[in-house]
This record gives structure tokens, sequence and C-alpha cells, in this order.
């Protein structure tokens, strides 16, 4: 398929308005192709509206109109209490909402969200915020009303996301601005204390009998105290949260290395009229908030801790007295009797009242052939109606139901352990006491002879092996590491997941949706040639079809063209059968189109059975199509770690993947808790930690009770289930880049930590001394710091380079 | 050399107006979105011109 579209791109037009290759029978409008209705629609509505610099400012900037365009249900904002999540500020004349607009991308979406009141003048102002992909929309109450605007944007092809999970987590502002103030304080004080110090470095003797000596000095206390106060309080924090845990942290020599910087500064200050180590305080406390503040990457657009909520939906259709009313999702109870159009959710077990059902549960199992339901049967959450509206009653509770019962499992109870690196632990519980001991005994050492010398050697071997430089090595190394596999394709909730994942021993796949490609299936014909005549027949009905079956035949034909049926009539489960050109054609399973024997010898694929006026004909086989360069990724791991195929699916891909796996290590038939309970069982034999690569909500529990999470995603703007790392499917073949890049970057992190230790002893050996000046640390520390800091994000960039992370995506095909 | 005790305090004084500034603006939010007002401020106000356009040759 993506072979036959890519050719078609380069001879066909692409449509004006989204760039998506244009059909035989494609529409013009003002000289421009268009793909669909809906891009045509969109470009009327702008060009009428003196909109048309939006394509102007990009070329085909538009979001695809054609597929996967889900009909999107708005009336749920009429009601108040739904509207009211969504509205930050309301008077008698306005109101304010603000939406998550994930296609939000180029500043030609800029453009066009900011002058929409020109479409709608009821739309006072409109805000984007690119980097957060949200839009803030201020409208008049009066003219239109919450829903109207929704409708609008959502028409121009900007569809707001609208999940419980967004609406319930009320914005948080980032804590980037609560670093940018610290480090803004650290730098003011930094910056004046290292001017008012420069008598000092400079070794000016004629200030020493003035009064300004002391002025600066006093200047230098106080302009150090909002930086221990205020900047550097969450060292302090961190070192007395480890110390009550009875555990040691990286934080705490630092915070002992301040403390000691700070107090023997103040009495130098005070005591002595001495310079202190304040502009070495100030700066190292700049330094250490800046390595903070670039490990912190987080990605405004991705989301690495969605639950269920986030795919179900913020509203259902009840049906109360004869009425139909659209009420929270929250708000439903057992024995609702709820409406499910097509296309839309179940979101809670139910029992089918009426309708003819036919359930997707690609969602829950990875299974993507739809299953027939009959009035009565349950149907578990999760699943999605495809064809007619049904109707039914609710069984059990949202939060109770089949699926979402998983989030009940322990393996989601526990608090997640923050993003830091227990190497760094590790280290640390070394480090302090041995450079206690040192001072120690440097004190000791000199308090036979001389007691003012000894409380100099003590604080100074404090001070100086204050490893700012140890702390900076690991953020600066994996800040610069998840930059560089963000911008290769694999996006990781912390610094942190970089350190598991060098700690994994197996690795469980996932089969539908991350062995294999949901969009690419691999179709072949047999049985008798059909002549292109036929073809048109097959292409015509397959067209009316909404079986994902027929429409991936639909596809596989794109290029023929269709004719007009008669007498069409979809039979569930079983096919569709219709008059084209006055010849009888069925299309569908074995069973309807006659040619039962046909369907033994090819197990492992799906079968779409063609008869024509009641001659059986052949089929087309869709088997699904492993993702590219799956075998040689397999073939790289296996030498490494244990590998698992874990499938909700049945086991007709068994003689597939036996090829590649050991078939004692490919599980089928396995339900979203069978997965988490398999990979619990797999921790609990210590063979090691366990790296977990799935796709859908139906891996979640497996996700999260995993070490590592890994998600392929085709689309990075869509969901992806809770996890530690999101990896484009683009990228799937460089998952043992990844994890051999991870290796890597835990190399340069201990390179770094032993060359701030040479630094740390350099320092030591003037320290124990007992006469190291303030200006030795002023100098020392700095250049420590900018070593490890250009070490290490030099070495974590040629290590990228080697495992071939820098490169661009390859033209999408 | 006394006038340097002014002149420092003084300077000392305009840097943290300055801090202030700093404060006020991450408060505000400035520093959340950084693309966006960048894109924004090269838009063409096409309309009034095409506005224009249009009525004049009613007149």
């Amino acid at each position: 398929m993506s072979t036959a579209t890519y050719s078609l791109a380069g001879s066909q037009a692409v449509c004006y308005h989204c760039g998506e290759p244009c059909e035989a029978d494609s529409l013009v409008y003002d000289d421009k192709p268009f793909c669909c209705a809906g891009c045509k629609t969109v470009y009327e509505l702008l060009a009428g509206n003196d909109l048309s610099c939006y394509y102007d400012l990009n070329a085909k900037p538009g979001t695809a109109q054609k597929a996967g365009r889900s009909r999107v249900r708005y009336d749920w904002l009429d009601d108040r209490q739904a509207a009211s999540k969504l509205i930050q500020y309301t008077d008698d004349e306005i109101a304010i909402a603000s939406f998550k607009i994930p296609t939000i991308h180029c500043s030609s979406c800029i453009y066009l969200l900011e002058n929409v009141y020109r479409i709608q003048p009821a739309i006072v102002r409109s805000q984007v915020d690119f980097v957060h992909k949200t839009l803030r929309l201020t409208f008049r109450k009066k003219d239109i009303s919450l829903r109207q605007a929704v409708e609008l944007i959502a028409s121009l092809g900007y569809e707001p996301q609208l999940t419980l999970n967004d609406l319930e987590a009320k914005t948080t502002s980032s804590s980037n601005r609560s670093y940018y103030l610290k480090i803004g304080v650290a730098f003011f004080a930094f910056g004046n204390i290292m001017l008012l110090s420069f008598p000092e470095y400079l070794g000016i003797d004629a200030l020493s009998e003035t009064p300004l000596r002391r002025f600066f000095g006093y200047l230098n206390f106080l302009l150090s105290l909002p930086v221990i106060l205020y900047s550097a309080r969450e060292f302090f924090q961190s070192a007395y949260g480890a110390l009550r845990q009875r555990s040691t942290n990286m934080d705490i020599p630092i915070a002992l290395g301040m403390i000691v910087m700070f107090l023997r500064s103040s009495y130098d200050i005070f005591m002595l009229q001495g310079a202190g180590y304040m502009d070495t305080l100030a700066s190292l406390t700049l330094l250490m908030l800046i390595g903070r503040l670039f490990q912190n990457k987080t990605y405004a657009t991705l989301a690495f801790d969605r639950d269920y909520k986030s795919y179900f939906p913020v509203a259902v259709t009840v049906s109360r007295d004869g009425h139909e009313a659209s009420i929270p999702l929250s708000g439903l109870t057992i024995g609702d009797e709820i409406i499910v159009r097509n296309e839309e959710l179940i979101p809670a077990d139910s029992i089918l009242l009426a309708g003819e059902a036919m359930i997707d549960y690609s969602f829950v199992t990875g299974e993507s052939v739809p299953v027939p339901k009959k009035a009565g049967d349950m149907i578990y959450a999760g699943g999605k109606q495809t064809g007619s509206t049904i109707s039914m009653t609710v069984a059990k509770d949202v939060s109770h139901s089949y699926l979402t019962q998983l989030w009940n499992d322990d393996a989601f109870k526990g608090a997640e352990e923050p993003g830091t690196i227990s190497l760094a632990n590790q280290v640390s519980r070394y480090f302090t006491p041995a450079v206690l001991l040192i001072a120690i005994a440097a004190g000791a050492y000199w308090a036979r002879t001389d007691m003012h010398r000894a409380m100099n050697a003590f604080t100074a071997v404090l001070i100086i092996t204050c490893p700012c430089a140890l702390a900076l090595s690991a953020p600066f190394t994996l800040g610069n590491a998840i930059r560089i596999l963000a911008k290769y394709g694999v996006y990781l909730k912390n610094t942190a997941v970089i350190e598991k994942i060098t700690t994994i021993r197996s690795i469980i796949f996932d089969k539908t949706g991350t062995l294999t490609d949901k969009n690419g299936r691999h179709i072949s014909y047999a049985g008798d040639k059909l002549s292109f005549e036929e073809q048109i027949y097959v292409a015509s009905l397959t067209y009316h079809s909404s079986h994902p079956l027929s429409r991936k035949v639909y596809q596989y034909l794109s290029e023929v063209p269709t004719m007009l049926v008669s007498d069409f009539r979809e039979v569930q489960g079983q096919g569709v059968e219709g008059l084209v050109e006055k010849h009888m054609v069925r299309v569908g399973s074995a069973t309807f189109a006659g040619g039962q024997a046909a369907d033994t010898d090819r197990p492992q694929a799906s079968g779409v059975h063609i008869s024509i006026d009641g001659i059986y004909r052949g089929r087309y086989d869709i088997r699904n199509e492993y993702r590219t360069g799956l075998n040689g990724l397999i073939q790289t791991l296996r030498s490494h770690f244990d590998l698992y195929v874990l499938s909700g699916d049945n086991d007709r891909e068994k003689e597939n993947l036996r090829q590649i796996i050991p078939a004692d290590h490919l599980m089928f038939d396995q339900q979203p808790a069978d997965k988490l309970r398999f990979i619990k069982q797999l921790q609990e034999q210590h063979t090691g930690k366990v790296m977990m690569i799935g796709d859908g909500l139906n891996d979640a529990g497996a996700l999260r009770q995993s070490d590592v999470g890994l998600v392929v995603s085709d689309d990075t703007n869509n969901f992806s289930p809770a996890c530690d790392a999101i990896i484009d499917a683009r990228r799937f073949e460089g998952i043992d880049h990844l994890i051999s890049y991870a290796g890597d970057a835990m190399h340069i992190i201990k390179a770094s930590y032993g060359i701030s230790l040479l630094y740390n002893m350099a320092g030591m050996y003037l320290a124990v001394q007992g006469d190291m000046s303030p200006l030795v640390a002023a100098v020392l520390m700095p250049i420590s710091s900018i070593t490890i800091i250009s070490f290490s994000t030099f070495l974590s960039w040629i290590a990228a380079r080697r495992r071939h992370l820098i490169k661009p995506f390859a033209a999408k095909s | 050399m006394s006038v340097l005790f002014v002149l420092i305090s003084a300077c000392l004084l305009m840097a943290l107006v300055f801090l202030l500034a700093f404060v006020w603006s991450v408060k505000q939010g400035q520093y959340d979105d950084d693309y966006t007002p960048a894109v924004r401020i090269l838009f063409d106000d096409t309309t009034r011109s095409d506005s224009s356009n249009k009525t004049n040759p009613e007149q």
C-alpha cells in the first residue's frame, strides 16, 4: 500500500490544503486540487474570509480531512457542568476557555487560529501557545455557545483534545517557572558578588585599610542571603529528606559544602574582614540550578501518565424517559440506558438491548476484526461500535469495568519514584563519609599546633570538595542524551529512564501494533485472475462497506475507478453483496462467498473471498505486516536479552513468529491482566529487569508493571498509555541503538565522575594545608564544572553519532 | 573614595529593579511560550488592505 500511494504522489496532484495525494476523481476549486470535500470546505471557508494567507505561510499546512476524521459530537458541551471544566473565566459578557489542540504544528496554524474572529465575529480574541499546543479563546456568550466555538475550531481541522484526563487535571503552571526565578536570583547575586570581589581577585591592597573593604564584605553577605535561603533551598530540602529516610544522595555533600561555605564566609566577613567564599557559593548554586533545569526537560505535548480516562469519552448519550441527553461520564450509574453511535467507545461494561453491534476490541485485545454481538450479550468497556447505533444498559461502574479494573491493580498504586539516578546515590554513599574523614583528619592534624589553621583546613576541605562538578555530570550527560534521542524520535519521561534501560535483561513485545504495523497490511490475491472490469466490481462493492478488511481491499484497489452499486446488502459478520452492472458480486467470508475449502490452507491470513455471479473466483489474503527491520532488530537483541512476545490476538501468526523467537516464549490470547501478571512473574524469578514494548491500552498494565515501559507510536500526537518512553514507529528498528546508547551515557557519567574526583583531590591537596585562599576556590570550582559540562556534552554527542542516532527521518513512505 | 558608597548602593538598587522586573515577567508567564510571540509579530494584518481594496471599486 505504501509504495502505491508514494508513486501516486509523484505523478498525481496533491491536495492544496493538506498535501495528501488526490485520487483520480479529485475535486478542483479555484484551480486548486483537493483530496476530499472536507479539505475543500476548509479552503472555501478560509478564502471567503480573507484568510488565504494560511496557505502562503506554509505549503499545504492543513490536516487531512479525508481519513480518520472522527465524527466527534460536542453536544455535551451544552451541559453546564461539563462546560464549566473548560471555561476558565466568565462574566455577564464574555467567557474564556482554553483547550489543547494536538494538531497545531506550524506558523500557519497560529495564523489561522488567531484570526478565527474573522470567520466568527463573536470570538473576541484567540491566542495560541505553540509550545504547549493550547488555544485560549475569548468569546461573547450571548452570540455563541462554547459548543459552537469548539465546533468551529474543529471544522477547521483543529479538533480540541477533550478527554477526562485533560479536564480533570487543571493546568498546572510549569515547574520551570520556579527554576527561572531561582536562576535569575542566583545570577543576580553571582554577578554582583563577583564585581564586589574584584579587588580581592586583583589583590588590591589599597582597599584593605579603608572601610570600603568592610562595606563590600557586608554587601556580599546581603547578596548571598537570597541565594542560600531561596535559590539553593531545594538542595537542602532534598538532603534533609534523604537523611530523614536514612539514605544518601548527591545533595547531602552539596548541602554540607554550601552550609560550611556560608558559615565560614560569614565568619570571615564579620570577624576578620576577609572576603569569604560567597562568589563560589553563588556560582555553584547557579551552575547546579542550570544543570537541574537542563535535566528537567519535559515534553509539553507528550504525556507519560495517561490512563483509560484519556481514551474514554467525556460524555455519553443517555436515554431517560424517552429523551436523549448527554451527560458527563462521571454521572453514569448502573442501570442507565446508553446510546452508542458508530465509532463511539463503550464506556462501561453493558448489556446490549437493541441494534446491530459490531464491536471492535482492538483497544482491549489488539484484535482488529470486529466481533458481532446479539441483544442480551455482555459488551465490555473499551470496545468500539462500528456500524449502526445501538442501545444498551450499563451493568458495571466505569471504574469497575473489565478493562478499567486493570488500573486498580497494585502496579498502579505505588508512587512513581522521582527521576534520580541510583549511580549518583551510590557514589555519594562513599563520597560523603570520605570527605568528612579527610576534613576531620586535616583539622586534627593542625589542631595540635594552630587552632585557627585547623578550622581553616577543616572548612576548606568541605568547601573545595563540594561535589558541584560531580553533581553536574549526570544532568548534562543525560539531559543532552534525552535531547538527542528526542530529535531521533525517542521521547523519555525523565533522565532516570536511561539508567533503567541499562539494567534490562528481558524484553517483551506486544504483537499487534508493536511488531506489526497497524496501517500496513500485506495484501495478495490468490485464485482466478480478475479482469479489470471485475476489479472495478470488487472495488465498487468494498467502497460501501465499513468492515476493516473490506476497506483494506478497497485501498489495495484504489487505482481502479468505482461504479454504482444497486441492491447493496451487508450481512453482519459475513460480508457484502450487491449488483454492479447486472453482475451479482459477493465479497466476504469463505462460506459467504462459497469457497469453503480454500480457507484451510493458509490459516495465518485473514481472507476476503470473492464470488461473481455465484462463481467463486478467489480471495485476497490480508496478513499483518511486520515492521521493517524487525528481523534485524530481533537478531541483534537476541544475543543479549531474553525475548518474549505477548499477544492479545489468536495464534494464527505463530508459525511466522517462531522463526525469530523460540516457541515457548510466544504467548497468545493474553488479556491485559495476563500480560501484567506475566511480567510480575518474570520479575519475581529474578531474571533481571524487564522492558515491555507495547502500543495500546491493552498493554497499559504490563507497561506500568515493567521496569521500562516503551510505547511504539505511529503518531506521537496520539494518546499513549502511561509509560516511561515513547518511540516513533519509524524508529522501531533503532531500539537496539537506544539500548546501547543508554549504556554509553552511563559510561560517560562514570568517566566524568573520575575527572571531577581528580579535581577534588587536587583541591583537597591545597585545602588540607590550611591556608587556601578563597581565590583558589573561586577559580577551581567553575573550571572543574565547565570541564565536566563540556566533556559530558561532547562525549554524549560523539556516542550518539557512533550509534547512528543523529540522522534525519527518511522521507515517509 | 567615599562617593563609591553612594554609587555602588545606587547601582545595586538599579540592578534590584531589573531583578524585580525579571521576577514580574516570569510570574506573568512571559517565559512559558517562547515560540508563538516571535511568529505572531511577523503576520501581516492583511484584512485592512484587502477590505479597502474591496470598497474602493464601489466608490
